[in-house]
């Protein structure tokens, strides 16, 4: 018998309140739709109306999580569109945003997901972690988050040098307790059996899907946008690209986890590497054409593409957002996989997706009973408190540092 | 992985339909190609020469609607976006969600937003916009300019009457 | 009874003083606000010490804490959401665009901003607020009841 579970529209934790009608036969998902439109404001039409400086903002605020790779794929859009390079001390500074950007962007999935299947230390561990970096960016740009540093033709602000101090003290905190947190989890054999061959994405469905990131990355697929496509300064720093084969929810936390330490080392070089030097190479017009900007997004390839037609607004912009070219792999992962599971593998694409709030259950057309994210969350937490009874010794020492 | 030229060897299995290539930097490349092979290119371009598809970007200009399709070489780094027009005001083109998965919701959403019909798309239902969206309403096409993006308090509030009075399921 | 039903009005209000359990409705935000509103859970700030829950659904809430611009989708679904939840309660306009449409403003998608469609008590301006105004904001509201 086939029961139809919508997920979503509404979750505490999510950036696009999104739909998914998930089709079950018992506790096995035989299929998955999506339904979008809940987050749709019109970005690229507003963006017809503003001019090119003031489309920074618009596009920072896209996401609030990637807020500052929208920014830097639209300015790589516009350089690569007026033909100017930006001065090297800017290549730099964009870098560390970015970098930063992406360590607390991961740190923040891997809260979420140790929420969702109910370890709440990890989501409290992990956010107290996060903390460092926003402060760190308050203390840079003025703000936690929207940082507004980026300015097509370079920055927008300077990092002082008095600064830069901080930001190696942030990173020497961090990295120890990175460590720590990679170990206690990879350790871990609840969190193996919950999240080991669990939504798996084969290396054939992530390049059929077009998948991108970390999603492409843990199923084998070896690319990276920084490295592809180099922008920012990440042709003058040392550094890999974190592969994993297994295409499974835990080969994307491994990638993630390991892409952290990757992004510290990237902090570390390009503090010590920064020259000094002008910031900014000021675009007095943007002549007709078009151009595309591609930057590495912690959830992806982040894609612009801008068309001019001499005057100083945009004639066209569009974007395309990581999740949008992870999201359909969905179809190939959740199938055959349990009720249970759900959250975790929505989860595992990235955390603004995990939309589960006011789900009905539908048998034969007639509503059965509310599941909302509190019944979905219980599940979840159900099966890895039963997990954790099969793990009698389980260690817990982890939890005493 | 792959030594030859994407762009020459998609050249050589279709030259009639390529048109206007262009070399705009070491990783920008544009060509022009036929709306009606545009599903057997992109079929060569996926399977044979390994390109992931980016996104596809609709575009309303004099010339009618063009439609872009951005192709990845990430082995090369080189971006490859095809330029097709399709005339307007009915703008028409083969769906290509049949050969590439990744392109189901972007066609859905250009259909959405500009009023493309994308022939034997698998599942052309609504994707982008709201449920209380009117038919036949396209609020990226040009004619519209004026209109769009901004609305006025006035029709703000007619939408909130409308939607209000269909009452909450 | 008018007697009764005053002291019973009196005596829900009181209730709501203590440990509110609040409930999140994004309606179009960029995640930013959402994000900041999580922190205020998480150890630096951890306002659930007081008691104060983020709860899975609106029959359980004390106070909606709204971010985003409200589009044309989720506008029935956020009407929906407040006819569910108890009475009194407080409403909170979390972010530049709950309060005014912010950079989002006139969009064609939009029905915003929140206060042309629910009764709003506190606005926190911000894009993002800082979750101290976050805190702020509540305790104000709660103080006004």
């Amino acid at each position: 018998m086939r029961t139809t579970i919508p997920v979503g529209p509404y979750h505490p934790l999510i950036e696009e309140p999104e739909l998914f009608r998930v089709v079950v036969e018992g506790e096995r998902v035989v299929d998955i739709d999506w339904r979008t439109s809940y987050m749709h404001r019109g970005i690229e039409k507003i963006a017809e109306s503003k001019t090119y400086d003031q489309v920074v903002f618009l596009v920072e605020r896209i996401c609030g999580i990637c807020s500052t790779s929208h920014p830097i794929a639209f300015c790589n859009a516009v350089e690569d569109l007026v033909g100017v390079e930006i001065p090297e001390r800017a290549r730099y500074i964009r870098s560390i945003v970015a970098e930063l950007e992406r360590i607390h962007s991961h740190l923040l999935w891997l809260g979420l997901a140790g929420h969702y299947i109910g370890y709440h230390t990890v989501w409290m561990w992990s956010w107290k972690y996060r903390e460092l970096v926003c402060d760190l960016f308050e203390k840079i740009s003025g703000n936690r988050q929207s940082y507004a540093m980026i300015k097509p033709g370079g920055v927008r602000q300077d990092i002082k040098a008095s600064e830069y101090g901080g930001i190696v003290k942030a990173m020497d905190e961090l990295e120890p307790k990175m460590n720590m947190l990679i170990g206690a989890i990879l350790d871990d054999p609840v969190m193996l059996a919950r999240l080991k061959g669990v939504g798996k994405l084969s290396r054939e469905d992530a390049v059929k899907r077009c998948t991108v990131g970390p999603v492409a990355r843990s199923a084998g697929v070896d690319i990276d946008v920084r490295r592809d496509y180099p922008y920012a300064a990440y042709d003058a720093v040392e550094w890999n690209v974190i592969t994993q084969t297994d295409g499974d929810v835990l080969a994307m936390a491994v990638v993630r986890l390991l892409e952290i330490l990757e992004a510290v080392k990237i902090v570390r070089q390009c503090v010590d590497g920064i020259p000094e030097g002008p910031i900014l190479e000021e675009i007095p017009e943007v002549p007709p054409g078009e151009g595309i900007g591609v930057e590495e997004a912690p959830r992806g390839e982040c894609f612009h593409y801008v068309r001019s037609d001499g005057t100083n607004c945009p004639y066209r912009l569009k974007v395309r957002a990581p999740t949008y070219s992870n999201l359909p792999s969905f179809r190939s992962r959740f199938i055959g996989e349990r009720v249970a599971d759900i959250m975790i593998i929505l989860a595992s694409i990235d955390p603004c997706y995990c939309c589960t709030n006011r789900a009905v259950r539908m048998e034969d057309g007639k509503p059965l009973r509310m599941l909302d994210e509190k019944n979905l969350l219980d599940l979840s937490w159900e099966r890895t408190k039963e997990l954790e009874r099969s793990f009698p010794q389980r260690s817990r020492s982890w939890l005493e540092i | 992985m792959k030594s030859v030229d994407p762009v020459k060897s998609l050249q050589e299995r279709f030259p009639d339909a390529v048109a206007d290539v262009e070399l705009r930097s070491d990783s920008r490349v544009y060509a022009s190609i036929v709306p009606g092979k545009v599903r057997d290119i992109s079929r060569f371009l996926f399977t044979d020469m390994e390109a992931r598809l980016i996104i596809l970007t609709g575009l309303e200009t004099r010339a009618g609607m063009e439609i872009l399709y951005h192709f990845s070489f990430d082995q090369l780094g080189k971006i490859l976006t095809l330029r097709t027009v399709v005339p307007m005001p009915e703008p028409r083109i083969d769906s290509i969600a049949t050969v590439i998965d990744g392109a189901e919701y972007i066609e859905r959403e250009i259909a959405d937003l500009f009023g493309v019909e994308f022939i034997g798309h698998p599942n052309p239902a609504r994707f982008i916009l709201a449920d209380d969206w009117p038919e036949g309403e396209y609020p990226y096409r040009k004619e519209n300019k004026g209109r769009y993006p901004y609305r006025t308090e006035e029709e703000q509030e007619e939408v909130r009457k409308r939607i209000r009075n269909k009452g909450t399921k | 009874m008018e007697e009764n039903e005053r002291k019973l009005s009196k005596l829900s209000r009181w209730g709501l003083k203590k440990s509110p359990w609040a409930f999140h409705l994004n309606t179009g935000s960029c995640n930013n606000c959402d994000i900041e509103i999580l922190d205020v859970l998480t150890p630096k700030y951890d306002a659930e010490r007081f008691g104060i829950v983020l709860v899975g659904s609106p029959r359980h809430a004390d106070v909606l804490l709204v971010t985003g611009i409200v589009t044309m989708q989720t506008y029935p679904r956020l009407l929906h959401v407040y006819e569910q939840t108890a009475k009194p309660c407080l409403v909170v306009a979390i972010g530049a665009c709950a309060c005014s449409g912010g950079i989002f403003d006139g969009s064609y998608h939009m029905v915003g901003p929140l206060d042309k469609i629910i009764p709003v008590d506190v606005y926190i301006p911000g894009c993002p607020p800082r979750p101290e105004a976050i805190i702020d904001g509540v305790v104000k509201g709660l103080a006004k009841l």
